[in-house]
């Protein structure tokens, strides 16, 4: 009984763990498409790009000697500041362009910059798995429930709740985060009301690319590592998130995150590990198929 | 304004650098803890950059002003826009195409047929994608699962059953054909960018499903020896098999061509190409819009599944690394090259995509990041496709018009 409830504890808290990373993911989509109501397919790059460049500095500081605490902070400071100029440049690179095209125009764009960015990472570093250094310290307070929650399980859960309660209250109160709401709102009313769209965008992709960073540097020291293709899988299901939720709306990103989160890790543990991804996708097909407008989502009525 | 466009070239130029200094500059050796600095790199992308950056500038001018990016000569271009509707070019240029693909195998290499006919293979199933692509405007990512139906109905129906190729053909774009309309049915009232991840979701899956199914499908190992197409069990070399299925695939690209450019026109055509202008529009004139994507829809999963039955008898070995998104995108990123809608030009990219890196081997380690660019730039510059597809016209000439058109050819 006792060893059954903690079973079921380690897989809620591994379930809360990958969940909250999803949500943070799931962020960057959400804000995007409440704004530009475009799939940022690029987004799962960006994450991974923020993970390597945590890798890179890492390992740059490491072999200078610099002690584990400043790693920590440089690196996933690093990761975090460029991976927001890689959302940035990307989308003035490959959507602004296409503002006021059609539809589809900036979502293949989208998969082409996804695409693009995958295989810069190949070529300017490699294809193989690359270890990721252990950036998380131990906490010496975890070890006695060490086999239900590790230190890295739970420094992912309070970076991620504190990163989206920030988040919350930078949309809620801030003068950007007004901005932000009321372009999402009506985009023509705001710009009638001066408000700088372009800007707004600018920092919807920032934001969203920041938060990607951060998740990508949590989840590769808590995996171990990393390579070029693990942006595809974790953007696909941060967006599956990001949908269960209600895509556009903030809180349900991080709703969907943890939802999905549990269902992965309740189904790996209780029936087989095979069907984790299956899962996530068929959970995405059913979803956009039965209710597309998520959890948390309002239903739009299509205008003509 | 030059030095302007100076300055701000050279601004890209630095912030490019900024940007992919980490992944581009810095190269960690993990074995001997030893940091390699590639400046060489940073540099030569800053100074790749600032070329980029003020063609980049220019072209924007040049459509802010209104002008084509590429200035021809009035003469060349109303030579190439008069070229399609004159005889000698209409019915001279393909049948010397044709004769050129029909003569090829006999004084190429085993190699070059082959490459040829992976080529071809793409070019159906990106005329196959064009159908819901190009002429609906209806996204689908998940291309490559309907290939990989095809491919393992004759994988698994030889292995467990025996079927030959030709059983399995048929079979085969069966297959696809209930894939498609069993997706198809729900998702088709999707909105566009749903409609596409839908498709994407549907497609890991499909792969993921062969991935861990193992004792049905082999896993990641796949089926091998798949027995290549034969010819009423005529005993044939490689070199004549070869040869064989390169006249099957032609055959069967031809048989595409015609099938699309006939659908193209015809009402259920006309209707998808309405969808794909406004979806609203289309509705209110009375077409079925669900029927008619389904339609769509149901004939492009059939082409992917009757490309994979001969992909997997042409290379007598499956397994799902061929069928992943990658290859969806590789198909999609024709069709988006060629021209939504245009044979000629999906026809072309098509082989372009495939061949170029084959014949330019330093090419072909950027393949994949030039597709990639190339979709994007295609969307900004030229998102009607290398050949936009033309339009068909009724015109009523009045008698005036046709006398000055008729003096303008003449001239």
């Amino acid at each position: 009984m006792i060893d059954e409830l903690l079973y079921f504890l380690e897989l809620f808290f591994g379930g809360l763990t990958r969940g909250s990373i999803y949500a943070l993911i799931a962020l960057g989509y959400t804000l995007v498409y409440g704004i530009i109501e475009l799939i940022n397919f690029a987004h799962g790059e960006i994450y991974m790009i923020g993970a390597f460049t945590a890798l890179i500095v890492a390992g740059v500081l490491g072999i200078y000697g610099f002690p584990a605490v400043a790693i920590l902070v440089i690196a996933s400071l690093a990761a975090v500041i460029w991976a927001a100029a890689y959302g940035f440049t990307v989308e003035k690179v490959a959507y602004k362009p296409l503002r006021g095209a059609s539809r589809l125009s900036p979502l293949i764009s989208a998969i082409g910059m996804s695409i693009f960015l995958q295989n810069y990472v190949i070529l300017a570093q490699t294809s193989d798995f690359v270890p990721f250094p252990q950036l998380l310290p131990d906490l010496p307070f975890l070890e006695h429930i060490g086999y239900i929650m590790g230190p890295s399980d739970f420094i992912i859960l309070v970076t991620s709740t504190l990163t989206m309660v920030s988040l919350t209250l930078f949309i809620r109160y801030s003068r950007m985060g007004k901005a932000m709401r009321a372009t999402a709102q009506n985009r023509t009313m705001a710009l009638l009301l001066g408000i700088d769209a372009n800007k707004v965008i600018s920092l919807t992709f920032i934001i969203g690319s920041g938060l990607a960073a951060i998740g990508g540097v949590l989840i590769a020291s808590h995996m171990g590592q990393v390579n070029f293709a693990i942006g595809f899988l974790a953007g696909l299901k941060a967006f599956t998130a990001a949908v269960l939720g209600g895509i556009g709306s903030v809180p349900g990103a991080m709703v969907g995150g943890i939802v999905l989160g549990l269902c992965e890790s309740f189904t790996t543990g209780y029936f087989s590990g095979d069907y984790e991804d299956v899962l996530a996708f068929g959970m995405l097909v059913l979803i956009l198929i039965f209710r597309p407008d998520g959890i948390l989502g309002k239903a739009k009525v299509q205008k003509v | 304004m030059f030095k302007q466009r100076l300055l701000k070239a050279a601004l890209a130029s630095v912030w490019f650098m900024v940007l992919t200094f980490p992944l581009m500059g810095i190269q960690l050796n993990r074995v001997e803890n030893v940091i390699h600095w590639r400046f060489d790199r940073i540099a030569m992308l800053g100074a790749g950059i600032f070329v980029l950056a003020m063609l980049w500038h220019w072209c924007f001018e040049r459509r802010a002003l209104g002008l084509p990016l590429i200035k021809l000569p009035d003469k060349v271009v109303n030579t190439a826009y008069s070229l399609p509707s004159r005889p000698l070019f209409r019915r001279g240029l393909p049948a010397v195409i044709l004769m050129g693909m029909l003569l090829m195998p006999m004084v190429s290499s085993i190699y070059q047929t082959n490459i040829m006919i992976s080529a071809l293979l793409y070019v159906m199933l990106a005329l196959g994608l064009n159908i819901v692509v190009g002429l609906a405007g209806q996204l689908v990512l998940g291309y490559a699962a309907f290939y990989a139906v095809g491919a393992y109905t004759y994988g698994m129906l030889y292995e467990y059953f025996g079927l030959t190729f030709w059983v399995c053909l048929p079979l085969g774009g069966l297959a696809a054909v209930i894939a498609g309309f069993l997706l198809g049915l729900p998702v088709l009232g999707l909105r566009g960018d749903y409609l596409a991840i839908v498709t994407l979701g549907f497609g890991e899956i499909v792969r993921l499903l062969l991935l861990s199914q193992a004792d049905l499908t082999g896993g990641p190992a796949g089926i091998s020896n798949i027995p290549r197409p034969g010819f009423f069990g005529m005993e044939m070399s490689l070199d004549q098999v070869t040869t064989y299925i390169y006249y099957l695939v032609l055959g069967a690209v031809l048989l595409t061509i015609v099938v699309i450019s006939r659908l193209k026109n015809s009402r259920v055509g006309l209707a998808l190409q309405a969808l794909r202008e406004d979806e609203i529009a289309c509705e209110a004139m009375g077409v079925n819009t669900t029927r008619v994507k389904l339609s769509a829809f149901v004939l492009c999963s059939c082409w992917a599944g009757f490309a994979g039955v001969i992909f997997a008898a042409k290379t007598t070995y499956i397994n799902p690394a061929s069928f992943t998104f990658m290859e969806s995108a590789m198909i999609l990123s024709m069709v988006v090259l060629g021209g939504m809608g245009s044979i000629t030009g999906v026809v072309i990219a098509a082989m372009v995509l495939i061949l170029a890196p084959e014949y330019l081997r330093a090419f072909s380690e950027y393949r994949m990041l030039l597709f990639g660019a190339i979709m994007v730039l295609m969307m900004i510059f030229r998102p009607q496709g290398i050949v936009s597809s033309e339009r068909r016209r009724y015109r009523i000439p009045s008698e005036r018009q046709s006398a000055t058109e008729n003096k303008e050819l003449s001239a």
